[in-house]
């Protein structure tokens, strides 16, 4: 079975399509190129075959590169992307970044330029999108304590996720203290343990701190293995109807963030169902139908402009404010206090969907 | 062959700037460079306009609008029916939060 990646080149121009075959035909993993010289050849091309890259030019006549990146990025959402382009214009670089693309390169004008490029493309090839904390990849946070603890080292390791942070104190090998978010010892160390990614770094030991955990890190990170189990095995896993019930705790600890009103969530499950889940409104039918028909709307006016993808509405109102936000198979219309400031509630926004990460 | 081959049209750029739309959702008046398409400036209106009076239905009357897009932004004020909206294109180096 042919294991080799497939790229797919799109350019209207076929010479420079035969010369990017021939260099691309040179990298040392030996992938499949494929070429298509228009956006809607390439669009029927990425629906016949599983490519793994895209390189795309954005100046095409009549479906320009934004356009082919603004339906791939929806349809396609694995296939890595590159746009190879002649513009030099700093706004069309940050418009393709923002829709999620890979890498923007300027057509490469010399030997040098060439190298480089290739090797980013090797580099994208090869790339896998693996979960775990910045710098080390794969690890889990449970690794890094167990090496830090094993070691018999002394360190502060300072855990981001989103706007949370965390720090966790280690003392000659022994967990000594963490702190999170208002919490603090081992209640704080479930919490940050059970942040499923983020980055970390590691800070000097502070040996005066005082000790609040007593128990052994094995005990520790057991037992906290065990609440996490626990707390996620309580969720059951689909309502009737095949869409996933919304975590009850999960969505009334939205509504303990200071100055949230209410929390409304429409959760997509398989056969695209959709369920709403809602805390603080006594009937949330009418608002659940305008938050979906705005997200929807102000989508769709999105993907047309090519401004790259929806990240949050924000309504004022004399009575309270309103944020809408799509986070994966959920959407979130979530009301705050009127007193907030537009800065606050942003702020906010970003830790009621960390929290629900 | 490439002789003949006619060359792409030039990318369309993002908006920049303002432009009021009346309550009926015709444009006013604006800041927006005309080479922007008027079409794609009043579906931008329409939209704005649909979703406040939809607010206002559902009880929740709203007088700003923020919509956050990666590389656009869109304000919107509720004008006695009709709107004031800019556009604010986003870049590495621009202040639209």
């Amino acid at each position: 079975m042919d294991t080799r990646h497939k790229i797919l080149l799109l350019d209207d121009d076929p010479d420079l399509l035969e010369i990017y075959r021939e260099l691309l035909g040179q990298l040392p993993s030996k992938p499949e190129i494929h070429t298509a010289i228009s956006g809607s050849r390439g669009m029927a091309m990425l629906e016949a075959h599983a490519f793994r890259l895209l390189i795309c030019d954005l100046k095409m006549p009549k479906m320009d590169g934004l356009q082919v990146l603004s339906i791939v990025r929806r349809k396609y959402p694995a296939l890595r992307t590159v746009i190879l382009t002649s513009v030099a214009d700093e706004q069309f670089r940050s418009r393709v970044y923002a829709m999620g693309v890979d890498l923007f390169w300027q057509k490469p004008a010399t030997e040098h330029e060439t190298k480089l490029f290739l090797e980013c493309i090797e580099s994208l090839l090869g790339r896998e999108s693996e979960p775990g904390f910045r710098g080390v990849q794969s690890k889990s946070l449970v690794d890094l304590i167990q090496l830090e603890c094993i070691s018999q080292s002394s360190a502060t390791l300072r855990i981001t996720n989103g706007p949370l942070t965390g720090k966790i104190w280690i003392n000659n090998g022994d967990l000594i203290d963490a702190e999170t978010d208002g919490a603090r010892s081992e209640e704080a160390f479930q919490k940050i343990l059970a942040w499923r990614a983020g980055s970390f770094e590691t800070l000097p030991a502070e040996p005066a701190r005082p000790r609040t955990i007593f128990k052994s890190y094995n005990a520790l990170l057991l037992e906290t293995a065990q609440v996490i189990d626990e707390s996620r095995g309580e969720i059951p896993d689909a309502a009737p109807g095949g869409t996933p019930r919304a975590p009850a705790s999960a969505l009334t600890a939205l509504t303990q963030v200071d100055g949230v009103e209410f929390v409304l969530a429409a959760i997509t499950g398989d056969k695209d169902k959709t369920r709403f889940e809602a805390r603080g409104l006594e009937n949330p039918d009418r608002l659940a139908g305008w938050s979906r028909q705005s997200l929807e709307r102000f989508r769709a006016l999105g993907e047309h402009l090519q401004a790259g993808p929806l990240e949050q509405i924000e309504g004022l109102g004399p009575q309270r404010h309103v944020v809408l936000a799509p986070q994966g198979d959920t959407q979130f219309c979530v009301g705050w206090r009127h007193s907030l400031a537009l800065e606050e509630i942003r702020d906010r926004m970003r830790k009621v969907l960390a929290l629900w990460a | 062959m490439k002789l003949f081959a006619r060359p792409a049209p030039p990318l369309t750029r993002l908006p920049n700037g303002c432009f009021t739309l009346d309550r009926t959702g015709s444009v006013l008046v604006g800041t927006v460079t005309s080479s922007f398409p008027a079409a794609a400036l009043r579906e931008i209106g329409r939209h704005v306009l649909d979703t406040f009076r939809e607010a206002q239905a559902t009880q929740l009357p709203l007088a700003e609008l923020v919509v956050h897009y990666g590389s656009l932004k869109i304000v919107a004020r509720e004008l006695r029916g009709g709107a004031i909206v800019f556009l604010l294109p986003k870049s590495p180096i621009s202040t639209a939060k």
